[in-house]
């Protein structure tokens, strides 16, 4: 019986998706598969695509290659089980889903956390989120066929995980944060550490942009590419350097502030010109503000304790919902939890930003040539394990 | 006017080449990186996690910390963790008759791990275990080059070592 099913699918046919879009509108047109296995996509990503020629007609991004069901994970775990969850939805900015989940916890328990640990969690998330830039950066430019910048990148991305690494003990799924404050406590060595850090990323930002910045074929292969207009990006709900590129100075950190964000002094770096390039800048930039708030948050670290003593070890919050959202690397993270009065969460439900920002593709890519949508692509910064979750 | 234009754009392009070049030059030149990791090791592993191992007692060193209390497997994400208590055999009893009489001696005797299985395959070293430890019996080890070929390898028996220090001081 299975096997005449079997033999009934025409293999040559194609699966759902692929059928679905044979019914093009031309008989010229052909159908290719970017992805799931295409290094440009960053993961297990998969876009159909219709070209004619060199040109795209239609895109279409199939998503659910990498889902882990972490939110139905969430459902049957205790409150502080689920962390280790939180590190590998995005692993680039893992620390940023740490402090979603563990705010929106902290405001449905009403754990209060100490100023220490809320330095704390501000100066490792920042240098996560550099350690993400980084690795965006040079990943990017190796999607557009230039190899050796990634590994001017990893210099400074390889200091930023070894420093981070002496905090949290691990160098990329970061399990750092607890509920009411943060696992261990800044040691002298991480903190001299980060200051010398700040001072070599800083004479290295001027280097990048000899290399890469200024350079012509870079230039050539962002420019006018990708342009994504204000109304585009508002209706995709677009959040992070994607919108703050199409010129809107929209950040959770100032508009939301969270933690101790409204004590520093940061600008939040827009570009107008709505392209690639400009995501490209403002990224670029944000590295440059995320040492400034690094190097206030050193100044300003005070004295205490690194967790708040009476956070109870086994949170049980009353019956009620929250949600708390926070500032990744690529834009507005959000975690809704709802509690029924149990040791577990009811619903936790996980608002991620790669998710909006890759639905702006299809319409972004229609028309445009095959190269220029992996710049594209690559200039919204998708991590897939984030988007499928 | 467009020509001029041109004849400038393209210069400066070539030159933001010049630029790129003179830095890759410069750096090719710069001191090597990268550490060769069979011939060189990095040093900087005292906080990075390894499996977790039990703690041995300050003045016993062939005893664990550990009471078997169960807090670290009920509390791992992943349920890695297989740990049973036995009761501590007593000190060479000087009545050894004494704890025989039913009710003479209320005071619970003293329980340690009997064994205590970890399942690294399953294991997200996120350190819950670690934190919930009662009797702070567990930590990270600095094992970090685990490496196993087999499924079956990936199992550590975390008791095996203070059995083998004993084995070897009862040797020595």
């Amino acid at each position: 019986m299975n096997q005449t099913a079997t033999n009934d699918v025409d293999v040559l046919a194609g699966d759902y998706y692929t059928r679905h879009f044979a019914a093009g509108p031309n008989d010229d047109t052909l159908i290719l598969n970017m992805g799931p296995q295409h290094p440009s996509t960053h993961g297990v990503l998969r876009i159909v695509l219709e070209m004619d020629g060199e040109y795209i007609l239609r895109a279409e991004p199939v998503l659910g290659y990498i889902h882990r069901m972490q939110e139905k994970m969430g459902e049957n775990r205790a409150y502080l089980q689920y962390f280790p969850n939180m590190g590998r939805v995005d692993y680039l900015h893992a620390l940023a889903w740490n402090w979603a989940y563990a705010g929106a916890v902290e405001r449905l328990a009403g754990i209060e956390v100490p100023p220490r640990a809320e330095y704390l969690r501000v100066i490792s998330c920042e240098m996560n989120r550099i350690c993400s830039h980084l690795l965006w950066w040079g990943a990017y430019i190796l999607d557009l066929g230039a190899f050796t910048p990634i590994l001017y990148a990893f210099v400074d991305r390889e200091e930023i995980m070894d420093l981070l690494q002496i905090i949290t003990g691990s160098r990329l799924t970061y399990c750092y944060f607890t509920f009411g404050g943060v696992t261990a406590d800044a040691t002298p060595a991480f903190i001299d550490g980060t200051r010398a850090f700040i001072k070599s990323m800083r004479s290295r930002l001027p280097m990048f942009k000899g290399l890469v910045t200024d350079n012509l074929i870079l230039r050539k292969r962002c420019e006018e590419i990708g342009v994504i207009d204000l109304d585009m990006a508002r209706r995709y709900g677009a959040t992070g350097p994607v919108l703050r590129g199409s010129g809107v100075a929209c950040d959770t950190r100032r508009h939301e502030p969270y933690s101790c964000y409204n004590e520093f002094d940061f600008a939040i770096p827009t570009a107008s010109t709505c392209d690639a390039m400009g995501r490209y800048l403002v990224r670029m930039d944000e590295i440059s503000e995320s040492l400034k708030i690094l190097e206030q948050a050193l100044d300003m670290l005070p004295d205490g304790p690194f967790v708040n003593p009476k956070a109870p070890r086994k949170v049980k919050p009353a019956a009620g919902e929250t949600y708390f959202s926070v500032e990744s690397a690529r834009g507005k993270v959000g975690v809704y939890v709802q509690s029924d009065g149990s040791t577990t969460p009811y619903r936790v439900k996980l608002r991620a930003p790669c998710f909006s920002n890759l639905s702006l593709f299809a319409e972004l890519s229609a028309g445009t040539l095959l190269a220029d949508a992996v710049s594209i692509l690559g200039s919204l910064d998708l991590v897939i394990p984030e988007i499928d979750r | 006017m467009s020509l001029v234009k041109n004849i400038c754009d393209t210069a400066s392009g070539l030159y933001s080449l010049l630029v790129g070049l003179a830095i890759t030059g410069k750096n090719f030149a710069s001191p090597q990186l990268t550490i060769h990791y069979p011939r060189q090791e990095v040093t900087n592993l005292d906080t990075y996690r390894g499996h977790i191992e039990l703690v041995p007692l300050e003045d016993n060193p062939i005893l664990s910390c550990c009471v078997g209390c169960g807090m670290c497997a009920k509390s791992c994400p992943s349920g890695c963790i297989t740990v049973e208590s036995k009761e501590l055999p007593k000190p060479p009893a000087i009545e050894p008759l004494a704890s025989a009489e039913p009710g003479a001696k209320p005071a619970k005797a003293k329980r340690t791990v009997g064994s205590f299985i970890l399942n690294y395959s399953l294991c997200s070293l996120c350190g819950q275990c670690v934190r919930s430890c009662p009797s702070d019996g567990l930590r990270f080890s600095t094992n970090v080059y685990f490496a196993a070929r087999t499924r079956a390898e990936m199992t550590i028996d975390l008791v095996e070592r203070f059995n083998r220090q004993a084995a070897g001081k009862k040797g020595a």
